[in-house]
């Protein structure tokens, strides 16, 4: 207690006598309650022993109540940190406790993403890449020197029945195949050139499980000094390997006019792994795309001497990969733009 | 193509199974996509073994046995041949099976005795007409074993992909030759029973002839580059025999008589098509000394019934067959009902012909027919095989009908066309290849498929001479795929070899576009790939052959088909739709091609977030996201320039306008759309990234290299150093009376507040209760830095009291005071 009418020394010995006794059990309180009980003994304001330290400044002799105010609000001060930090820390132990349920959902965002086709397109854009490939895009609308005549297409000739055409004009149509990229970058650019041609393209299929009227494709061209068959070969077998894992492939002769020799990438049937199955009408082995040397008819279309240069090229179907992917059994679902189908493929 | 493989295998010295042909032909000529076995109806029968075997008690003539077919238990089986013995295999047919015919076989009592199941004759198996007994089987199988795997039984078609420019492929003959020429086997055409008729080797006339009682006239010589004809008297129409049927079943064709199975028959043995008439039915009455047969245009009017009894008009474009007064065929596509070969048929006239192929194909399309004929001359007949076909069709009807020839046979024909060698470098074909293979070798693989090939000039080059039959060998390195495939695609290596980098850059809307699926997809939108197609009205671009009239145009915008999109999103109840699709789009242009640019187009509508339970019932999107979307696609899509979203008038639902370097590209705005009460606001952002040239990049011909592209334009933000003094923040609620806008004050406040300035922003808006009708409440936080020194109070409030004034005296923009 302080005597009734303390000296200086009195009086700051009690203060920090107040001060380590109420530093001491407000920090060790052991929860709220008693936090509460130390609280109102030292810095109650009815009875609290701070208030009659505050008291006892009036009995002081006058020029001590300067250091005695002093040390007062210094107790004061560090009184009430130790309460908040006291505060504090049991808050904290009681957040951290068993009471938070820590299996309910996340606040989430809705998912947002790529369609498939974009997905698979990327993919094969990413390996190409490695290879230098850059990306060349052309109009979906198109004349019919670039869709047919540049590309070596024989004038009213059963070649044209594989391309069932949907015209614009006289002689403007919506292309048929992402191949008028190529005369139109031979056109623009010097060899060497290395491109992918990724786009849209029509057909006058109707709607079916496995049709639509328009639909991906994505084209690959390069052309330089001695490229060859053998380049074709590596390079697209190295991209099957690339992008569907380690499998066998094979090439088989084929015809397209803008191409020759003309050749078709098979992969192993990933479903039976070779053996035969319905999926792959029991051969062992799924077309992957078309592809040959460009004709010199081609380069000279655009052009360019096709004696001192040639090139290869290839075509292929990312919605086709896509179904295979997904194992979707109708093409429309690629279409429809569906939200319960995209929010389960889109990435 | 459908080729049989046993008939195929009479054409090679060596027989080859139906795998080994579908792998070679696949592997060095055309896609095998289909290999069919004929007798799959075979599958259920079983090698059986008798093991015991007794009278029937109630029959003289029947047995009852013990068949062991691999099951474990023995069955009852009764058997009437007289040839069954214990410890023999038989083909049995168990239980279930269903038999060539057409009999079930089911469990039944035999005058009292249960029979599971049938032992088979090769009769009951479609396999001969031996009916004398069932069949026994000298094999070393288990019983059980598969009948088609015990034993090679049946023809199996292989069903070949053959492209356009191969027509020497569609006949046996031709894929035997490929055979032929990768294995090495001899090829020679198979014995059908012809030998010993003598057909007179035909007479060569220009434009007309007499072929015996009938004269052939080409009027017009581009119509078909030869016509031949033969006269056959005194035949008998009947059945075919049995191996004509078959061969003609292996490749799905189906018998109609002896002489009518024949043109068939050459037509896929030699890939000739060939047309017999009815001479009886030609027209007799004309002033003319004799029957004519003419090939000419059709004229208008005209009509014809065809064999597949439909009445077809004729046009001009197309060309036909007549006699001296009508219409007998449609050339190259298909006879005359009228003068059919039926069974009361005597004479024939016979037709071997080469028809112009495109005019093939324009007279087949007018007519909406196509048929095996056809398919042939629009792709091209070798018209150097019609004497072998002529020679070939008529001994076979004459094998098989009787009659004889009754005059010379007429060819009209300007002669073999002279055929250019073609020159092939040996480095050449290194270059285009990129193997090195000697000159004697490339010839070699040449003359297995009928080339004629001469090395010269020391191995540098081949003199090939293409076969007539190979039109499509017309360029060098024509003759260099043929010796790839020859060769063997999968012998090529694939060793990845050393390229150089090329000079095209990527498309820079390439690059946008993917920038933008990136925002956007981390936004929480869902990428879409519809097709173009639209509804369309005015201002559209019209496709000339639509595939629906409901979809008969290309849209001018994005959101046209999102707009649908949402709508059957809607139809099955979803409501909460995001969408969005980088596309092309179409207005008319000033020339025959419309104009194309690329555009970003997105649709928002329903909750702007998934239901948490701190969050029961989310927002919706509103315009507010929508403008956010579009400051989103703006930016992302044009970073270098400024972008900037402008309020629009709202007509049509348009809300803001974006600005993309001063220029109008776009707009934000409210959709209406067909939707069910239920359904949330939608709003859409369209932005042209984009014009796609569809004009020409040079004459054909020509390129326009050097032409330097201007070059992207690129900002990089400049660092500014970071504050190292304190920043002081204080809020201005203001009441905006009417007229009086946002963006008004803020310009105002900014101008005011000056460079200490560092932040502004809106964080509440008020209109309503307590505020002066048609004013609204709107509040600002200030952030206010100097650079180099903590700010004074009274600096600060200096500034404030100016910011306030100047809203006074400029907007009459008041502090809220309540």
């Amino acid at each position: 207690m302080l005597p009734e009418n303390p000296t200086l020394d009195q009086y700051l010995a009690h203060a920090s006598e107040v001060e380590a006794r109420g530093i001491a059990e407000l920090s060790i309180a052991a929860d709220a309650e008693a936090l509460e009980e130390a609280r109102i003994r030292f810095l109650g304001d009815k009875r609290g022993e701070l208030l009659a330290l505050q008291k006892g400044l009036g009995a002081l002799p006058p020029e001590s109540r300067r250091d005695a105010g002093r040390a007062f609000n210094e107790t004061k001060t560090k009184l009430n940190a130790a309460l908040d930090e006291r505060r504090a820390a049991l808050a904290r132990a009681s957040s951290a406790g068993p009471e938070l349920d820590l299996t309910l959902p996340s606040r989430a965002r809705w998912r947002g993403g790529r369609h498939p086709v974009t997905l698979v397109i990327d993919e094969i854009v990413g390996i190409f890449r490695e290879l230098g490939f850059t990306v060349a895009l052309g109009p979906e609308s198109e004349s019919e020197w670039y869709n047919f005549g540049a590309l070596n297409f024989p004038a009213d000739h059963p070649a044209m029945d594989l391309h069932d055409t949907l015209y614009l004009g006289e002689s403007a149509l919506l292309r048929t195949h992402t191949s008028p990229v190529q005369v139109r970058t031979l056109q623009r650019y010097a060899p060497p050139i290395r491109i992918l041609a990724p786009g849209t393209v029509f057909r006058r299929d109707p709607f079916d499980a496995s049709h639509a009227p328009a639909f991906a494709q994505i084209e690959g061209l390069a052309v330089d000094e001695g490229i060859s068959f053998v380049d074709l070969k590596a390079t697209l077998t190295h991209f099957a390997q690339r992008f569907f894992g380690a499998t066998r492939t094979r090439f088989r002769p084929s015809y397209f006019p803008f191409t020759e020799p003309s050749a078709e990438m098979d992969v192993e049937c990933r479903l039976c792994g070779g053996k035969g199955c319905s999926a792959c009408k029991g051969t062992g082995w799924m077309e992957i795309l078309g592809s040959g040397m460009v004709h010199p008819a081609v380069l000279e279309s655009a052009g360019i001497d096709s004696e001192r240069y040639t090139g290869w090229a290839f075509g292929m179907g990312p919605a086709r990969i896509a179904m295979q992917r997904y194992d979707l059994p109708d093409i429309r679902l690629l279409y429809d733009s569906d939200v319960r189908f995209l929010e389960q493929v889109a990435e | 193509m459908n080729a049989s493989v046993e008939w195929l295998n009479t054409f090679l010295s060596a027989a080859h199974s139906a795998v080994e042909l579908r792998d070679l032909i696949t592997a060095h000529t055309a896609t095998v996509d289909e290999l069919i076995a004929l007798r799959a109806d075979l599958a259920p029968i079983v090698v059986a073994r008798v093991v015991e075997e007794g009278p029937h008690p109630d029959s003289d003539h029947l047995h009852v046995t013990r068949v062991d077919m691999g099951t474990g238990e023995l069955l009852d089986v009764v058997c009437g041949a007289p040839n069954v013995e214990a410890g023999k295999l038989y083909p049995f047919a168990p239980t279930g099976t269903v038999m060539p015919n057409g009999l079930k076989i089911e469990k039944r009592k035999i005058r009292g005795q249960t029979s599971n199941g049938m032992l088979c004759s090769a009769r009951e198996l479609g396999l001969g007409q031996e009916h004398d007994g069932i069949m026994e089987l000298d094999l070393a199988v288990a019983p059980g074993t598969p009948f088609l795997d015990a034993i090679a039984v049946g023809d199996s078609r292989l069903v070949i992909d053959v492209l356009p420019n191969r027509p020497d492929l569609l006949s046996h003959l031709g894929v035997a030759r490929e055979v032929a020429a990768v294995t090495g086997d001899t090829l020679t055409l198979p014995d059908i029973g012809t030998n010993g008729v003598v057909v007179p080797e035909a007479k060569r006339f220009r434009r007309a002839g007499n072929a015996g009682g009938v004269v052939l006239h080409l009027e017009d010589a581009t119509l078909a580059s030869r016509y031949m004809g033969v006269v056959i008297r005194g035949i008998q129409v009947g059945p075919s025999p049995q191996w004509l049927v078959d061969r003609l079943s292996a490749v799905g064709s189906r018998s109609i008589n002896n002489v009518v199975d024949a043109t068939n028959y050459v037509l896929h043995e030699l890939g000739q098509p060939t047309h017999a008439f009815d001479m009886g039915k030609l027209d007799l009455d004309t002033k003319l000394p004799q029957k004519t047969v003419v090939v000419r245009s059709a004229k208008e009017g005209e009509t014809l019934v065809t064999l597949d009894g439909v009445t077809r008009k004729l046009e001009p474009a197309m060309t036909v067959i007549a006699d001296s007064v009508k219409p007998i065929a449609i050339a190259g596509v298909m006879g005359g009902q009228e003068t059919e070969v039926t069974d009361s048929t005597t004479d024939i006239f016979v037709e071997v012909a080469s028809f112009d192929p495109a005019r093939t194909r324009r007279t087949r399309r007018l007519a909406g027919l196509s048929t095996d004929a056809s398919y042939r001359f629009e792709r091209g007949v070798d018209p150097a095989l019609a004497p072998r076909a002529l020679e070939r069709v008529a001994a076979l009807i004459i094998s098989l009908a009787g009659g004889e020839v009754a005059a010379v046979p007429v060819d009209l024909y300007a002669g073999d066309p002279l055929r250019e060698p073609l020159v092939l470098r040996t480095a050449r074909v290194a270059r285009v290849l990129g193997i090195e293979l000697p000159a004697e070798r490339i010839a070699e693989l040449l003359r297995g498929v009928g080339c004629q090939a001469d090395v010269e000039d020391r191995g540098a080059m081949v003199r090939v001479l293409a076969p007539s039959w190979r039109r499509d060998l017309e360029r060098e390195v024509d003759l260099a795929e043929e010796v790839a495939r020859l060769y063997g695609y999968d012998r090529f290596p694939s060793e990845l070899r050393p390229y150089r980098p090329g000079t095209v850059k990527d498309a820079p809307l390439w690059g946008v576009a993917d920038r933008l699926r990136d925002a956007l997809g981390a936004a929480g939108l869902l990428e879409a790939r519809p097709t173009p197609f639209v509804a369309g009205a005015e201002g559209h671009v019209r496709v000339l052959n639509p595939l629906a009239d409901n979809e008969a145009y290309l849209r001018r915008t994005v959101l046209e088909t999102l707009e649908r999109r949402a709508e059957a999103n809607l139809a099955h109840m979803e409501g909460n739709v995001r969408l969005y699709e980088i596309g092309s789009v179409f207005s008319p242009g000033e020339h025959d091609l419309p104009d194309e640019s690329v555009n970003v187009g997105l649709v928002v509508m329903g909750d702007r977030s998934p239901v948490h339970f701190t969050n029961p019932r989310p927002a919706q999107y509103d315009a507010w996201d929508a403008k956010w979307l579009g400051e989103l696609v703006a930016r992302t899509a044009f970073p270098a320039v400024e972008a900037k979203l402008e309020p629009a008038g709202q007509a049509d639902g348009v809300l803001w306008h974006i600005i993309i370097d001063g220029a109008e590209r776009g707009s934000v705005r409210r959709l209406d759309l067909d939707a069910p009460v239920w359904a949330a606001p939608a709003f859409g952002v369209e932005l042209v990234l984009a014009l796609m040239s569809n004009s020409d990049v040079a004459p054909a011909g020509e390129h326009a290299h050097g032409a330097t592209p201007a070059p992207e334009p690129r900002r990089t933000p400049r660092y500014r150093s970071l504050p190292t003094t304190p920043a002081s923040t204080f809020d201005l609620a203001l009441l905006l009376p009417p007229g009086v806008n946002a963006a008004d004050a803020e310009r105002v406040i900014r101008a005011a507040a000056g460079d200490l300035l560092e932040r502004l922003e809106l964080f509440d808006l008020y209109e309503g209760e307590g505020v002066e009708s048609g004013h609204r409440s709107v509040a600002w936080r200030l952030t206010m830095r100097h650079p180099e020194r903590t700010l004074r109070d009274k600096e600060i409030e200096g500034r404030r009291a100016k910011v306030l004034s100047a809203l006074q005296s400029q907007l009459n923009v008041r502090q809220r005071t309540t």
